[in-house]
């Protein structure tokens, strides 16, 4: 049986997403007042939001909408303030050269995905075997109706473990860097480094 | 007078829900969309929200920089602890089937992923936390005019 | 080209121009700031193509309540990229925080004004970069 793609509804909303995706990163690169950077930076989150639950990730849709459009952008705007505002024009020798390498690079990636199977094939080699197990193993084996959590969790336990532990790391790395700035309770608003 | 009065009142209303949106998407996590990364964030942003309109000083008052970073690692070390439970009971390395053994309705597993997620949730929270005070904490404050 | 095929690869090609145009912002771009955000548009196509391959037509969440029958998408990429996601936010955090310390040490965060404090300070002054 082979898979003859269609145009749909979903397929529809897909396009649609993926051209407001393509404007507000075009957006991005163009504008250089750094606030307005973040927000379509942010915008551009939410809309891969709305991407992913149109594609089924609903986890993962959650997870961008909370993260990307949320905290990220709160944590970007926060190194704003204590960085600049405005970007240095960009003199066009300077750009010749990445776009020269970009094309290239994205000529032979698009050239790529020719032989890729098509979007939506339930027969595709990345949708039969191992995913699919998860599916079928799951209900009698775990037991729970998520199978996202399930396979995070319990199947893939030690990637999670794996995976928390570099949230921990970044965080640390994060206070080594800047420190908390009051931590221990000594006077507020003074930095780690001038203690030392 | 207080600045911003309205962004103060709407903020306060705000938090609850979030934080009762972050539990229900913590311990709801095997029914519906959701777990310990997503509730660790909500659960975040709510601590967030709150110190972005009420200042740092007041954040600190909620939660303290040295009660985040305890919380930081335990989450951690509970998540690696269930791993070392199921060792000690017998079993493989987060293999949470021994936690309830002779069990048909698979009850350790539930137990098992309860747990990890909930260390995955501590984590994520702290860390969320911690990088806020870390980029506000070295601020100036920001006035109105600045942008 | 028939329009099958269009329609079966479209997802792919605009995540590869997505791709690119991230690509594009972190090599052109001198502002450090602006580097990360393309880095971050990079990452996000990178979630989207993954998560296009784990779409299956016609099917639904994979959350197993709906019942015998029914056609779910593979879960396999959602969990792979929802970790990713989070690990992408700290780590860029820790970007941020060198950007924050490269400010404070050097006074700016674009590319060639550090390159050209940094060729005064090993070379002294007077010698063109």
């Amino acid at each position: 049986m082979t898979y003859i793609p269609s145009l749909d509804m979903s397929t529809f909303v897909d396009i649609i997403l993926l051209a407001f995706l393509l404007l507000s990163a075009l957006a991005v690169v163009i504008m250089r007042h750094l606030f307005s950077v973040v927000m379509v930076g942010g915008v551009y989150s939410l809309l891969s939001a709305a991407f992913f639950v149109n594609l089924d990730a609903v986890d993962v849709a959650f997870t961008e909408a909370a993260v990307g459009a949320g905290v990220s952008t709160v944590l970007m705007l926060g190194a704003l303030m204590l960085t600049a505002r405005r970007e240095k024009p960009v003199t066009s020798q300077h750009s010749r050269l990445p776009l020269l390498a970009v094309l290239v690079t994205g000529a032979a990636l698009i050239y790529a995905t020719f032989d890729m199977p098509a979007f939506g094939d339930p027969g595709s080699p990345a949708n039969s075997y191992v995913g699919m197990d998860y599916m079928e193993r799951t209900p009698h084996e775990i037991d729970v109706p998520n199978v996202v959590t399930a396979v995070l969790a319990s199947y893939r336990g030690f990637d999670t473990l794996g995976e928390v532990v570099v949230v921990f790391a970044a965080g640390l790395g994060v206070l080594v860097l800047l420190g908390m700035g009051f931590t221990g309770g000594t006077a507020p608003g003074k930095d780690e480094e001038d203690q030392a | 007078m207080t600045p911003h009065l309205v962004l103060r009142v709407v903020t306060k209303t705000l938090i609850h829900p979030i934080i009762l949106f972050a539990f229900y998407v913590q311990f709801h996590g095997d029914f519906g969309p959701g777990g310990g990364f997503q509730a660790g964030i909500l659960f975040a942003v709510a601590f967030i929200l709150y110190g972005l309109i009420f200042g740092l000083d007041m954040l600190k008052k909620v939660i303290s920089p040295r009660a985040v970073q305890v919380l930081m690692a335990l989450g951690v070390l509970l998540y690696a602890g269930v791993g070392y439970a199921t060792l000690w009971m017998g079993g493989a390395y987060l293999d949470y089937d021994v936690l309830v053994p002779n069990d048909t309705h698979n009850a350790g597993q539930h137990y098992g992923i309860l747990a990890v997620e909930l260390g995955v949730g501590i984590t994520v929270a702290a860390v969320m936390i911690g990088l806020f005070y870390a980029f506000a904490g070295r601020n100036v404050e920001i006035s109105d005019e600045d942008w | 080209m028939s329009a099958e095929f269009v329609l079966g690869h479209y997802n792919y090609w605009i995540v590869v121009v997505l791709m690119m145009v991230g690509l594009y912002t972190v090599m052109s771009r001198g502002n450090l700031i602006k580097k990360l955000v393309g880095l971050n548009i990079f990452q996000t196509s990178v979630f989207l193509l993954y998560i296009s391959i784990g779409k299956v037509k016609g099917a639904t969440a994979p959350i197993e309540a709906a019942g015998e029958g029914v056609l779910y998408s593979n879960p396999l990429p959602h969990v792979l990229i929802l970790t990713a996601i989070v690990v992408g936010v700290a780590t860029m955090a820790v970007g941020l925080a060198i950007i924050v310390r490269i400010r404070e040490a050097y006074g700016t965060i674009e590319e060639d004004e550090i390159l050209a404090i940094d060729h005064k300070l090993e070379f002294g002054e007077g010698v063109n970069a």
